[in-house]
């Protein structure tokens, strides 16, 4: 049998991504998290004076937070198991990240292990926020000293 | 190639132990121990994965009231880098030791190795098998346990178990190895690590296809042709397969994989199970029982194993795949 | 108009969800790759102005998602730019990084501390 042919086999057997079925439960458990982010950013601005800008920060450090006691509690395994995307997109999907691999390298101590496999999943994103912030920012200087746009 | 072994080795004893989410296998009343910590007591899930490894083996050495010290050989692998699970599992059983690499389908190499250095009269007693402990090939092949990622309806689920044989002289009330196939490498281009079933059916399907034509057997001359850890698609597929080269229903009726029945129905394992302890607690427990009652008379066991690191996928690679065949008797 | 900023967050941060699910799924790339694309467009979507008028309107919806971690990153430099020139394009990111990281160290230290990995199926 050649690989043609097997790819034919194969393909035939194998079932096939439920695009749609993913993408709604991607819709749904995302959205409920961004509405959860609502309610806390509310939360921050009627009882702890905060602004509409700065609420924004200590949100996502709260989200982060409960994203921690998920994955410590092996409960935010199940949630990216049934939503995929819907919940590695928000920020506690980051925080998941960054925590489940330093709760994975505690058994190497915590400089070769919770240290350095930290940013293992997440460090991808922070070289491409970072990144792009830069080439993005100079490349707007650029058009801004030609005077192709204005700030 | 095929391999015969006129002297029959035969598996003395077996020993098969597994970890606490294998108290849901269909298979677990056939396993000699099932541990309530995934750690076996151990500070890190590597220190628990060689624990295991011994446990396994000291319930072989038991069985047939063996000391290590009259064991000549054990012969292992496992998933994690470098092996050492096995590596520090063979320290502490100080027995003369080759440590081996076949994937997940090192169950089947041991044994073949075993039954060579007993056919030479190398070895009166052998211990062969594999082992994989979730938590530790998880971490190294995907994600942190604790990520939360979607895997599709083909992943499959590396099971916590390590299965055992012991591999000694001909015993005519025991089950004996009477020939096996060292397949080749296949590589039919899947790259996708959540596809092991798809990638390895080809390998399957070359190394059964050649055991039997070089042996002048068909199919039905098996009770049972089982492979490693196909899981319930790659198994379909690997059926598909020799529908194609004109099998029968009654033929393909005979194929069973112990990865798709492993865990059962349950949807949780997507699947089924895969993992070099796999094959290896179901052949050395389940299926060594069935022989050794008779229920079975000739079985080919087929351990299959994806040769990939996490390194390899990285880069692009495609997933080469073998498979391991041993034919088994009862007289 | 409380319940009404809260559907609009839903909507708006489940759709961009729905593109990190196709991604995935239709790209046939990891959830690395996603995430990545994802933040480079929110840093793109920001150089052109478009970012922030989409926090005004969605809220939550739109700095939850990993996109905004790109946002404010961009913004921050675009800021600074704006005011020093080149030395504000390295200077600006430098003051806005982002509370997400900051918030993941911190807690994935004590996460650390306190808990252990999980290997349990569903």
């Amino acid at each position: 049998m050649d690989p043609q042919e097997y790819q034919q086999i194969e393909q035939k057997i194998t079932p096939p991504t439920p695009y749609f079925k993913n993408a709604l439960k991607a819709f749904l458990v995302g959205g409920i998290i961004c509405t959860i982010g609502q309610a806390i950013t509310y939360l921050y601005i009627i009882f702890f004076d905060f602004t509409d800008k700065t609420a924004g920060n200590a949100t996502v450090a709260t989200m982060v937070f409960i994203a921690m006691v998920l994955t410590g509690l092996g409960l935010y395994r199940k949630l990216g198991a049934f939503a995929g995307a819907g919940s590695a997109v928000p920020v506690t999907g980051f925080g998941n990240a960054v925590v489940s691999a330093a709760i994975e390298g505690r058994t190497e101590g915590w400089v070769l292990g919770v240290g350095s496999n930290m940013f293992k999943l997440a460090g991808s994103v922070i070289l491409f926020g970072v990144g792009s912030a830069f080439f993005i920012a100079l490349i707007k200087l650029i058009l801004v000293s030609m005077g192709v746009v204005e700030w | 190639m095929v391999i015969l072994f006129p002297s029959k080795p035969s598996i003395l004893a077996c020993g098969a132990v597994a970890g606490p989410l294998e108290n849901k296998s269909v298979f677990k009343s056939y396993f000699d121990a099932i541990s309530e910590d995934e750690r076996w007591g151990q500070k890190t899930n590597e220190q628990g994965h060689s624990k295991m490894i011994q446990e396994a083996c000291n319930i072989v050495m038991k069985k047939v009231d063996l000391k290590n010290l009259d064991v000549d050989y054990f012969l292992s692998g496992d998933l994690v880098n470098q092996m050492t699970p096995t590596n520090f599992a063979a320290r502490e059983l100080a027995i003369s030791f080759i440590g081996l690499f076949s994937a997940c389908a090192t169950s089947v190499s041991s044994v073949i190795i075993a039954s060579l250095l007993t056919e030479l009269g190398a070895s009166q007693f052998a211990i062969a098998g594999a082992a994989s402990q979730h938590n530790a090939i998880e971490r190294q092949f995907r994600y942190p346990i604790d990520y939360g990622a979607q895997k599709p309806a083909t992943a499959q689920w590396t099971v916590t178990a390590a299965g055992y044989a012991l591999i000694g002289k001909h015993d005519p009330k025991l089950p004996s190895v009477v020939a096996a196939t060292v397949g080749k490498v296949v590589d039919y281009g899947e790259v996708s690590p959540f596809h092991m079933g798809g990638a390895m059916a080809p390998a399957a399907y070359d190394t059964i296809n050649s055991h039997l034509k070089k042996r002048h057997q068909k199919i039905t001359d098996y009770d049972l042709i089982m492979t490693g850890d196909l899981g319930k698609i790659g198994l379909k597929i690997l059926k598909a397969m020799f529908a194609q080269t004109g099998a029968k229903q009654e033929e393909l009726e005979l194929f069973r994989d112990a990865g798709a029945e492993y865990y059962g129905e349950d949807k949780a394992f997507q699947s089924g199970a895969s993992g070099a302890g796999c094959s290896a607690s179901v052949y050395f427990s389940y299926i060594e029982q069935q022989l050794k009652t008779g229920r079975f008379k000739r079985v080919l066991l087929v351990a299959t194993g994806a040769l990939l690191s996490p390194m390899s996928f990285q880069q692009g690679e495609t997933i080469p795949c073998t498979a391991h065949a041993i034919e088994i008797t009862m007289e | 108009m409380l319940f009404f900023s809260f559907l609009i967050a839903f909507i708006v941060g489940g759709l961009i969800c729905v593109v990190g699910q196709l991604i995935m799924d239709v790209g046939k790339l990891t959830p690395g790759h996603t995430l990545a694309i994802l933040v480079v467009a929110g840093a793109v979507l920001d150089g052109l102005g478009l970012y922030e008028p989409l926090i005004d309107f969605a809220g939550a919806g739109a700095t939850i998602p990993i996109t905004s971690f790109g946002n404010s990153l961009t913004h921050g430099a675009l800021v600074e730019a704006e005011k020093h020139g080149w030395v504000g394009v390295l200077t600006g990111m430098f003051e806005v990084t982002s509370s997400g990281i900051s918030a993941a160290i911190v807690f994935g230290f004590i996460a650390a501390l306190i808990f252990k990995p999980k290997g349990k199926a569903n």
